[in-house]
């Protein structure tokens, strides 16, 4: 047992570090730091500047740009990127339909979609979830069916998340209605400009546009755009959830907003005192400090000893407890805000500070967290289940 | 960064694990044992001698074994896997560490060779009423009186003080916090050893006049010495916690498979095996501070904050994880979890004991609150 990093691993780390603090553009981190949404252009921006350096998809075989770091590297570079104020490479690319397609497509499939994703010149939207297929997400009802060599898609997909940005849109549909319910299903990849596509907005509680409904009516689809087999979608689909365990919690980005919030507190009290002299607030965010602690070191078991490729037990708990914390430092920032917590709105000439401003709708826009990829009442079931035995 | 034992540790875990699951493998044989004095049993304890358990963490030319924090944390785990009352911890980490830090060399080899072989048992006196979690003694002071040392007052509740061969005590000189040796029949030295609601005992240790030696420099301030150590009983307890919690929660699991009510095994309630899920989580985070801690510890000798501050974080969290572990234990077992002849509720007091020792939750959540202000983000690695 020892603590240090490996001579090698040190010294990955510390070029990580000066990657994302230098070569990132300053005006993106600002905004991730300053807790803002980021654009289009900026998400764009920023993940092409890390495919350029090659470390966009580090999950990918190293023949379609991946790397041969160890789940050690991949997290450190995972974490640095987060202190660092930038934002990981577009997850619908980078960790789900990207894998699936270097580990399932044709070679056509891969030559066609795979350059191109990494360097998210395809903005790649999620299909999966449905109005009534959320947790219980095999009881999908989309159709596709064959018509000489096309697919004939109809029904609705919800919950996509900028999905007003998509390019192609990565979906699970129902392509043989009579076997039973994962039997039945494949994994088909669809252009969003096709005739019959419409995408609906949702506004949520926090105010913000960021998911949306996916109708299709009547869909043709070309054959060439099936992933793998037909219905054996479920497979892909169980692969693309299950085989990631390095960043599952937001370790970095938590750490780096809690310790934000801990300086705006040091002069947030009455007349600029610090609150951090309330006993309560001071106790608060040294309990944080401490359950964070604790899940990055848990994050760290888990890389660490991965063996065989098995994720290792306790990384069923990061989902779990990583958006528990994450969801607890938007909480602590709104209470840390206080009144100035209900200057959402406040424009030009408002003397609130900007990350007051933006507290509340961080904190309702995060209650999303313990919802996707897997609720965190999915989570508790897979601990009791498949960790602790107990089987209903 | 290495968080897996090599296989000379690993044969330490399974050699630990053996012995002490032959002696309390069936949980009548603790309750047994913590009925008569001194609440553990001399057999046990002489078998952890001859395996070298005991002088572990000392060194070679004191009479101990060269090994660290790491190895001692696995005899403690294992300790509280099956809540052995062998005072571990407390002999061993606690008394005999402060001998190590602070004794001459005369007094490292008549002490530690002695302790390592099982024949010498001594216990820190330290706590005192109202003292609660400090390094510091007040009630209990020192004199010096004709070329030696007395001591005057009372320590209060010493743990395994009644039996103890030796006593390690922390006294007041000046306001300043010294260590003294005193022997078990000294003038003036009375203890009057009672039972803990945990099977272990404690004692009254009153001092009148009594004679003592000073352990190492005679009257200077050895309190940093005294938390330095205290840190390295934190983090041991922690593991015996760390071992406690995991039986508990096994044995938790194992009633909600075996256990039917309404005709159906108590894991169909969806009510029940969240919460055991809960549990698991608790104890995985614990475990993650807890092992971080023993390897700053081993990392770190000479950084004696940042072993003091990793102590503190351990112990908040097996504090919160414990409290959670041992209660849910109970109440997803049902009634039969309250009863003395079933264990699962000793795990939970045994938590509940060493929670109480060396500092609560609340107490190192108090300490980390107001060292806020030195750090930004935390950096578990180097």
């Amino acid at each position: 047992m020892k603590l240090q990093l490996s001579e090698e691993d040190a010294a990955f780390r510390e070029e990580m570090r000066t990657f994302f603090t230098t070569q990132i553009p300053q005006h993106i981190r600002d905004t991730v730091i300053a807790r803002r949404e980021l654009s289009k252009d900026q998400i764009v921006e920023s993940m092409q500047a890390m495919n350029a350096a090659g470390i966009a998809v580090p999950n990918w075989p190293v023949e379609w740009g991946g790397k041969d770091w160890t789940p050690l590297q991949r997290h450190i570079w995972h974490e640095e990127m987060q202190l660092a104020g930038v934002m990981p490479p577009l997850a619908f690319n980078a960790s789900m339909v990207g894998p699936v397609i270097a580990a399932f497509g044709s070679q056509e499939i891969k030559e066609r979609f795979l350059p191109k994703t990494a360097n998210l010149d395809i903005w790649w939207s999620q299909g999966f979830s449905e109005p009534d297929a959320g947790s219980d997400l095999a009881s999908l009802r989309t159709t596709a069916v064959r018509e000489g060599d096309e697919y004939v898609v109809n029904g609705q997909k919800t919950w996509t998340t900028l999905g007003q940005y998509g390019d192609w849109i990565f979906t699970l549909v129902r392509t043989d209605p009579t076997a039973k319910k994962q039997a039945g299903i494949s994994f088909l990849l669809i252009d969003m400009t096709s005739p019959g596509l419409t995408v609906r907005p949702i506004e949520l509680i926090d105010g913000g546009h960021e998911v949306n409904e996916v109708f299709f009516e009547d869909v043709r689809v070309p054959v060439d755009n099936l992933v793998g087999e037909e219905n054996k979608g479920w497979d892909y689909a169980k692969f693309l959830l299950g085989n990631e365990r390095v960043g599952v919690a937001p370790v970095g980005s938590t750490k780096r907003t809690l310790a934000q919030a801990k300086e705006y507190a040091k002069t947030a009290g009455p007349g600029g005192t610090s609150l951090l002299d309330d006993p309560l607030v001071a106790a608060q965010i040294a309990d944080l400090e401490n359950d964070l602690l604790a899940l990055e070191l848990t994050a760290l078991r888990v890389v660490a000893h991965s063996a065989d490729g098995k994720p290792h037990p306790a990384s069923s708990v990061l989902k779990l407890q990583g958006t528990v914390l994450q969801q607890a430092v938007t909480e602590l920032w709104v209470d840390l805000a206080g009144p100035d917590s209900l200057a959402t709105g406040a424009g030009e000439g408002s003397d609130v500070p900007d990350l007051a401003r933006v507290a509340t709708t961080n904190y309702l826009n995060y209650r999303k967290a313990s919802i996707y990829g897997g609720s965190n009442e999915v989570q508790r079931q897979i601990i009791a289940g498949t960790i602790l035995g107990l089987r209903g | 960064m290495d968080f897996t034992l090599d296989s000379e540790q690993i044969a330490l875990r399974d050699a630990v694990r053996s012995l002490l699951g032959k002696a309390y493998g069936s949980s009548e044989t603790r309750r047994e044992v913590t009925k008569t004095d001194p609440g553990w049993d001399e057999k046990t304890w002489q078998q952890l001698a001859e395996m070298g358990a005991l002088g572990l963490p000392f060194a070679e030319e004191d009479g101990g074994f060269g090994a660290g924090p790491v190895e001692v944390s696995i005899v403690a785990e294992e300790i509280g896997r099956v809540i052995a009352p062998e005072p571990y911890v407390e002999a061993v980490v606690l008394a005999g560490g402060l001998v190590a830090a602070a004794g001459t060399a005369e007094q490292k080899t008549e002490i530690i060779g002695a302790l390592a072989e099982g024949t010498l048992v001594p216990a820190f006196a330290h706590v005192e009423l109202k003292s609660r979690y400090n390094e510091r003694a007040y009630a209990v002071t020192a004199a010096q009186a004709d070329g030696g040392w007395t001591l005057s007052g009372v320590k209060e509740p010493v743990l395994g003080g009644g039996r103890a061969d030796l006593l390690i005590v922390s006294a007041d000189v000046d306001g300043a916090t010294a260590l003294f040796v005193v022997q078990p029949d000294a003038a003036g030295l009375s203890r009057t050893s009672y039972a803990t609601f945990d099977g272990g005992r404690a004692a009254r240790v009153a001092f009148d006049a009594t004679p003592a030696t000073p352990l190492g420099e005679a009257g200077a301030d050895q309190s940093a010495t005294i938390a330095a150590v205290i840190a390295q009983a934190q983090v041991a307890y922690g593991h015996e916690s760390l071992g406690a919690m995991d039986t508990a929660l096994k044995q938790t699991t194992e009633y909600l498979k075996t256990r039917k009510q309404f005709g159906v095994p108590l894991m169909t309630f969806q009510a029940l095996t969240f919460r055991a899920a809960d549990m698991y989580v608790s104890l995985e985070l614990a475990r993650s501070t807890v092992t971080w801690a023993t390897l700053v510890l081993l990392d770190g000798g000479s950084d004696a904050e940042a072993a003091i501050e990793a102590a503190s974080r351990a112990k908040l969290q097996v504090s919160k994880a414990g409290r959670h572990i041992g209660q849910e234990a109970i109440q997803l077992h049902g009634g039969i979890g309250m009863t003395a002849e079933y264990s699962v509720g000793h795990f939970m007091s045994r938590l509940t004991a060493i929670d109480h020792t060396l500092g609560d939750g609340r107490h190192h959540l108090g300490t980390l609150s107001s060292a806020l202000d030195g750090h930004g983000e935390i950096n578990p690695l180097p």
